[in-house]
């Protein structure tokens, strides 16, 4: 059973990987590859959040904060201070990680809702810094940010590279990158689910009492996964701000977190697939109600909801289920 | 100098009831379903805008008053009746989510009917300010205060002396055990949002005056309240009034003797410090869970 499972999650990298690469060949210009691309670097910070939601059964309202912080730290250390992308998104990340720690140490000892609640704090009092420390970040008008760089090698959507003797634009090297981001997300992810401290984080979300009589120590996991879906946004919020070349505080604002948590519950708490999907259907959902103008928000705010009453499970693992009832239904026919 | 601070007092009492009053519509509805309801701050924003469109069309203020609140209980029952119960046996976290959903909702609706554009309403009595020690009291603050009061005597009342209040409390105790002696549950639920949604509707028409209104203004006056029943111990309606004032006076404080720009920050911080130090809020009850 545990074989088949790990197959089945071999199978989503894999059809992750055909979709992220078959896209440029239905796709060709910059504001679709610039979407596409905004679109797997939230994912990837999606991904880091199920983590939480789907296997410490905790909800992150705040999680925003934690890109924005990654955004931020990058943004300024690069621009002001000349460091090179990696390592302020490194330092930016292990920042994130303290923050995180040492918020979610003492709050994961208690049962119950209370982190949903020190996220919603945490994420406020960075998006109030962020739009206050005008000298620093800039304000509420925002702060440009430099081209990615690795080495002196810049990756920029106005550059032109070349790959495998293919010349390609900066925005189709840019897709490329965010999908190679997002494959390797998902396969982290996927690897900690089926390491020993996955294992211990479904324990404690089947049942934290039954996980903690038989020794698994519940806050430690939980705070550990946390610290890691954290350290998700962080980085992501850092790559996306490169990518975008300018940041404003919004990319920290309580509206993204509950974006954020949405594209999870939305896509499918817990499967790591279903919430990309979810990513991808919030991102392009406002550009196809964009034509309804006044209405946009309430047509948003009535598809959310509907989606969630009559799919509680999530898309993918509602899609899934019918497809396996369909199957099983047709294979009892042929008995 | 004391005038000073009695001024920051009046301010931040004034807006800590409106906060005590959506605090208490959260408990309300997380005692019943545990479900940390995003909308609340939606009724508020009904109540007002409702009041504020209906006094245009002429109806007198009472009347539209009364309309307002109306419209946001039955907005209640319809929330509760076609969005959270048809989902009931979904995830918590899927309910809040579905909460969101209906605010984002009611939000844009709101949007469409009444506009963008911040809508001023006149006081309830007199325009002109109360003198006290050098501090500057708006008259509409004793209203506000004096409505607080009477909600919550109105609540106490309902939920230790009346039948359906203790039908409430029983099924916020232990659902199946309520179900067994003959509580129907889900009316319980229904009546738990329609309360919670008239309590809100009720803070947002009384507080309108003081802070205009507008589509949006549900929003932030929604997660103060959250906040503040946060702090007091979400479940707890002691905590909530308590929390609400709390909350309402440091960061009246807050922006009067640090920054105003840093008010909202010192309200998100004391969160954090009520969540370390006293974990379960300052009122919360502590929790044994049964396997």
């Amino acid at each position: 059973m545990m074989a088949q499972f790990s197959r089945f999650r071999l199978k989503g990298l894999v059809f992750l990987a055909i979709v992220v690469f078959a896209l440029p060949l239905f796709i060709s210009n910059p504001f679709h590859y610039g979407l596409a691309t905004q679109i797997a670097l939230i994912a990837g910070a999606v991904v880091g959040l199920n983590l939480l939601v789907g296997f410490a059964g905790q909800i992150s309202l705040g999680h925003a904060g934690f890109f924005g912080v990654g955004a931020y730290f990058s943004a300024i250390m690069t621009s002001n201070y000349g460091w090179s992308a990696i390592p302020a998104l490194v330092v930016g990340a292990i920042g994130v990680a303290i923050i995180a720690w040492a918020v979610g140490r003492p709050i994961l000892r208690l049962k119950g809702h209370y982190l949903s609640m020190a996220t919603l704090a945490v994420g406020f009092i960075i998006a109030i810094i962020l739009n206050n420390e005008r000298e620093l970040t800039g304000g509420p008008d925002g702060m440009p940010m430099p081209a990615f760089d690795v080495f002196g090698w810049e990756l920029s959507v106005f550059g032109q590279y070349s790959l495998f003797g293919m010349d390609i634009s900066g925005d189709l090297a840019w897709y490329l990158f965010a999908g190679v981001i997002l494959l390797a997300a998902v396969w982290l992810a996927q690897n900690l689910i089926d390491s020993p401290i996955g294992r211990a984080l479904r324990s404690v979300h089947g049942s934290e009492v039954a996980a903690s009589v038989v020794g698994v120590n519940t806050a430690k996991y939980k705070s550990l996964v946390f610290v890691i879906s954290a350290v998700y946004a962080s980085v992501m919020g850092a790559l996306y701000g490169h990518f975008q070349g300018f940041i404003t505080p919004s990319i920290a604002s309580f509206d993204f977190s509950i974006l954020l948590i949405t594209m999870v519950v939305l896509g499918g708490m817990g499967s790591t697939i279903g919430v990309i999907i979810g990513a991808v259907v919030l991102e392009l959902l406002p550009q196809v109600l964009a034509d309804f103008q006044e209405m946009e928000m309430m047509l948003f705010g009535l598809i959310l909801m509907l989606t969630m009453i009559f799919m509680p499970k999530g898309l993918l693992p509602t899609a899934a289920n019918y497809l396996n009832k369909r199957r099983s239904k047709s294979a009892g026919g042929d008995a | 100098m004391f005038s000073e601070f009695l001024q920051y007092l009046f301010t931040g009492i004034t807006i800590g009831a409106t906060y005590a009053l959506i605090a208490l519509g959260f408990t309300l509805i997380y005692n019943a379903s545990h479900v940390i309801n995003f909308a609340q701050g939606e009724f508020l924003m009904i109540g007002g805008m409702a009041t504020v469109s209906l006094t245009a069309m002429g109806v007198p203020m009472l009347l539209a008053i009364v309309l307002a609140v109306v419209l946001a209980g039955v907005l209640g029952i319809a929330l509760q009746r076609l969005a959270i119960a048809p989902a009931k046996n979904a995830d918590v976290v899927t309910l809040i989510i579905i909460t969101i959903g209906a605010s984002i909702f009611i939000r844009g609706l709101a949007q469409l009917v009444w506009g963008k554009e911040y809508h001023v309403m006149p006081n309830f009595s007199s325009e002109e300010p109360i003198q006290i020690f050098g501090a500057v009291l708006n008259s509409q603050s004793l209203w506000v205060l004096g409505v607080g009061a009477v909600l919550v005597a109105v609540l106490v009342y309902f939920f230790t002396r009346t039948l359906t209040g203790k039908a409430i409390l029983a099924t916020s105790m232990n659902k199946d055990a309520a179900r067994l002696v003959g509580i129907r549950t889900q009316v319980v639920l229904m009546l738990a949002f329609m309360v919670s949604a008239l309590l809100g509707s009720v803070a947002g028409i009384v507080v309108a005056p003081i802070t205009f209104t507008s589509y949006d203004i549900g929003i932030i006056l929604g997660l103060k309240g959250f906040v503040a029943a946060a702090i007091g111990g979400l479940g707890s309606g002691m905590g909530a009034v308590v929390g609400g004032l709390a909350l309402g006076v440091v960061e009246a404080m807050a922006a009067g003797y640090l920054s105003s720009d840093y008010k909202d920050a010192v309200a998100f911080s004391m969160i954090l410090v009520v969540l370390f130090f006293m974990p379960r809020g300052l009122f919360g009850a502590k929790v044994v869970e049964r396997v």
